[in-house]
């Protein structure tokens, strides 16, 4: 992978840094409650806890898709705060893939892995378009570049989805679960472009209720529930000896759909 | 039974009950045709439309400029060619396009026929029947040639060739109204399709960028943005256009900077331009709200500023959606330049009144009207089909 090789500014310092997030919906619902986080370099964090805990919406404060109200969060060494510029330069630095995929379907699939490169980082379109491919490549649908994202398979779309994030040549990336919308023949092809970035040493924040996938990769497991971090531990101990009460009901909720 | 019997009997005699109503709507459009016919080729008289052909066409502009209008009309028939055919010698990669279609060659035909039909038909004299044939035939042959060679230009040219059109327009104003060492043609002279065209052209071009930026203003989270849209868009959707129409002949002079509306032809213009901006806002504000939230997040986390995904993302596809509602309007735009006839503009319906007025044409109501209404039907039919063109090209889910 590009992005690891390419020098990091501190090398020493964490890539992600929140402390003590809190967030007000506009309507009153306190979302997030005082959540810390500290993500090292080459880290997998997976993040699990029931629907409405607050881990989309924590995860989407980390490239200010959502704002917060008290605490503060530090991307590659950048505060987030309401400067735009900021918040542009840590977008670039940070790839997302959502539940939805969220492709731009007016575009061709070699545009959706384009766009971004050339008209953000300025790069010439015949270097990025070989990048692009090589990434295409890299997740198994090269052979689908010129075909519009309605005419691809969700799991495909996926994969597409994070090669357009990998273009950019990010240093960090966040999965809001990815494979929430799939259907389960296609959970495996995605999961499997995700170890594989694992592998090489990608720092990720992902979001899924996939317990094989976060016992295999995360180097820690995070559950959220009510907005709060209830427990963070590293999977085997999370999975097989959990400390807090609350964990033992998610698992259990979990583990019997999901053996 | 041949098969086309066989499904004629299918599609229009299957039941009883079907071949009842086919047999009565046959003899209701037959009946329907032969009075039309009985009229227009037996008792209606068209001399009135033959003897005033030029004060249709471009109303009383004076005789030893109209070599202007000749010349705007063939730069306009030239680039109506270069541009079907460059369209067509460029299919888009994802289909198989031909470079003759069969509509095209339809289209040919109409062009050939009108060209040779119209003119002798409206009884004019033989230089300019010739004249009329020439144009065709230069919109015919660039057709040809931008096709046949089209995909050989140079790109960067290839490139710069969409931004002839805006030219050609300056250009067009200039050649109508004077100045660059032509003689001045004051726009009360103006009149006739010529008129319209102009009005509705300059009307439609001018409220499409407003219409789009009225539409994100409305979204817009700045509240002064907001408000302002919401207000200019209820004011010119809550009055009836003519009441309007009346204000801005009245008001406009001291609303707008001095020189930019001193004729009544240009205040009608840009009343006209802001009318139909806010229902345009509308249209695309529709369109707006069918793209999904998400697109503009993947856009915003990709690094892509507001800007940038607007243009990239939302509104490529915001305007797809809008498209034919967007058009709806063009259309209405153009059937409501008649009212301008109210202001005392000799446009189509004007200028229709004053033959009517002439006593030599006394009592010849219906063939200026029957006249009128294939006009307008001509030039909205142009508009429907361009924009069905336009939306299928644009449109890859038609291929999922």
């Amino acid at each position: 992978m590009t992005s690891s090789v390419s020098p990091a500014r501190t090398d020493a310092a964490p890539m992600i840094e929140a402390c003590a997030v809190q967030k007000w919906y506009p309507n009153g619902f306190h979302a997030l409650r005082g959540v810390d986080l500290t993500v090292q370099r080459g880290e997998v964090v997976v993040i699990m806890g029931p629907s409405g805990s607050g881990k989309s919406t924590f995860l989407r404060t980390f490239n200010a898709l959502e704002d917060f109200q008290q605490g503060s969060i530090c991307v590659d060494g950048i505060v987030l705060s309401d400067d735009l510029r900021q918040i542009d330069a840590i977008r670039q630095e940070v790839g997302m893939v959502f539940q939805q995929f969220n492709l731009f379907p007016h575009l061709t699939v070699l545009e959706n892995l384009t766009l971004a490169p050339v008209l953000v980082r300025k790069r010439p379109k015949a270097e990025v378009e070989q990048q692009a491919r090589a990434l295409l490549r890299r997740v198994g649908i090269a052979e689908q570049s010129d075909k519009y994202p309605g005419q691809l398979s969700g799991g495909q779309q996926q994969r597409v989805a994070i090669a357009r994030s990998l273009c950019m040549e990010p240093r960090i990336m966040l999965f809001d679960e990815p494979t929430s919308a799939l259907d389960p023949e296609m959970v495996r092809e995605v999961l499997e472009v995700m170890r594989g970035l694992a592998a090489d040493g990608m720092t990720m924040v992902v979001v899924t209720h996939e317990v094989h996938f976060a016992r295999e990769v995360a180097t820690r497991v995070v559950l959220m529930a009510d907005g709060e971090k209830v427990e963070e531990a590293p999977p085997e101990q999370f999975f097989t000896n959990p400390t807090q009460e609350r964990s033992k009901r998610f698992l259990d909720q979990i583990l019997i759909s999901n053996p | 039974m041949t098969p086309l019997l066989r499904r004629l009997r299918q599609d229009l005699f299957a039941t009883p009950a079907d071949g009842l109503v086919t047999v009565l709507l046959l003899a209701l459009i037959g009946a329907g045709g032969f009075a039309v016919l009985h009229w227009a080729l037996g008792q209606a008289q068209w001399a009135v439309i033959r003897a005033n052909s030029t004060l249709f066409a471009v109303g009383r502009y004076p005789l030893d400029q109209q070599w202007r209008l000749w010349l705007l009309t063939a730069l306009l028939a030239a680039a109506t060619g270069l541009s079907w055919g460059m369209l067509r010698s460029h299919p888009r990669p994802d289909r198989g396009g031909s470079l003759w279609p069969r509509n095209d060659w339809m289209a040919v035909g109409m062009v050939a026929l009108l060209s040779l039909a119209l003119p002798s038909l409206l009884g004019l004299a033989l230089p300019l029947q010739l004249r009329w044939w020439a144009i065709a035939a230069l919109l015919l042959l660039l057709r040809w040639l931008a096709g046949r060679f089209g995909p050989l230009l140079p790109a960067p040219l290839k490139r710069c060739l969409p931004l002839g059109l805006p030219l050609l327009y300056l250009l067009g104003m200039v050649l109508i109204g004077g100045g660059l060492a032509l003689e001045p043609v004051s726009p009360s002279q103006w009149g006739g399709l010529m008129l319209t065209l102009l009005e509705s052209s300059f009307a439609i071009l001018l409220c499409f960028p407003l219409g789009v930026l009225l539409a994100l203003g409305r979204r817009s989270d700045l509240p002064l943005l907001r408000w302002g849209s919401v207000v200019y868009i209820e004011f010119f959707r809550g009055a009836p256009l003519i009441t309007l129409l009346f204000l801005g002949q009245n008001m406009l002079g001291f609303l707008l900077p001095g020189g930019v509306a001193p004729e009544r032809v240009w205040r009608a213009a840009w009343v006209l331009t802001l009318f139909a901006a806010a229902y345009l806002a509308e249209a695309v504000r529709s369109g707006l709200a069918a793209v999904p939230r998400g697109q503009l997040e993947a856009a915003r986390s990709l690094g892509l500023s507001t800007p940038q995904a607007f243009t990239t993302v939302v509104l490529p596809q915001a305007l797809r959606v809008a498209l034919p509602s967007m058009v709806g309007q063009f259309i209405s735009l153009l059937q409501d330049t008649t009212l301008l006839s109210l202001i005392g503009l000799m446009e189509l319906l004007g200028t229709a009144r004053t033959v009517m007025a002439n006593p030599a044409f006394l009592g010849r109501n219906a063939e200026v009207y029957f006249t009128l209404a294939v006009l307008f039907w001509c030039c909205c039919a142009a508009l429907g089909l361009g924009s069905r063109a336009l939306e299928r090209r644009l449109n890859p889910s038609t291929l999922a």
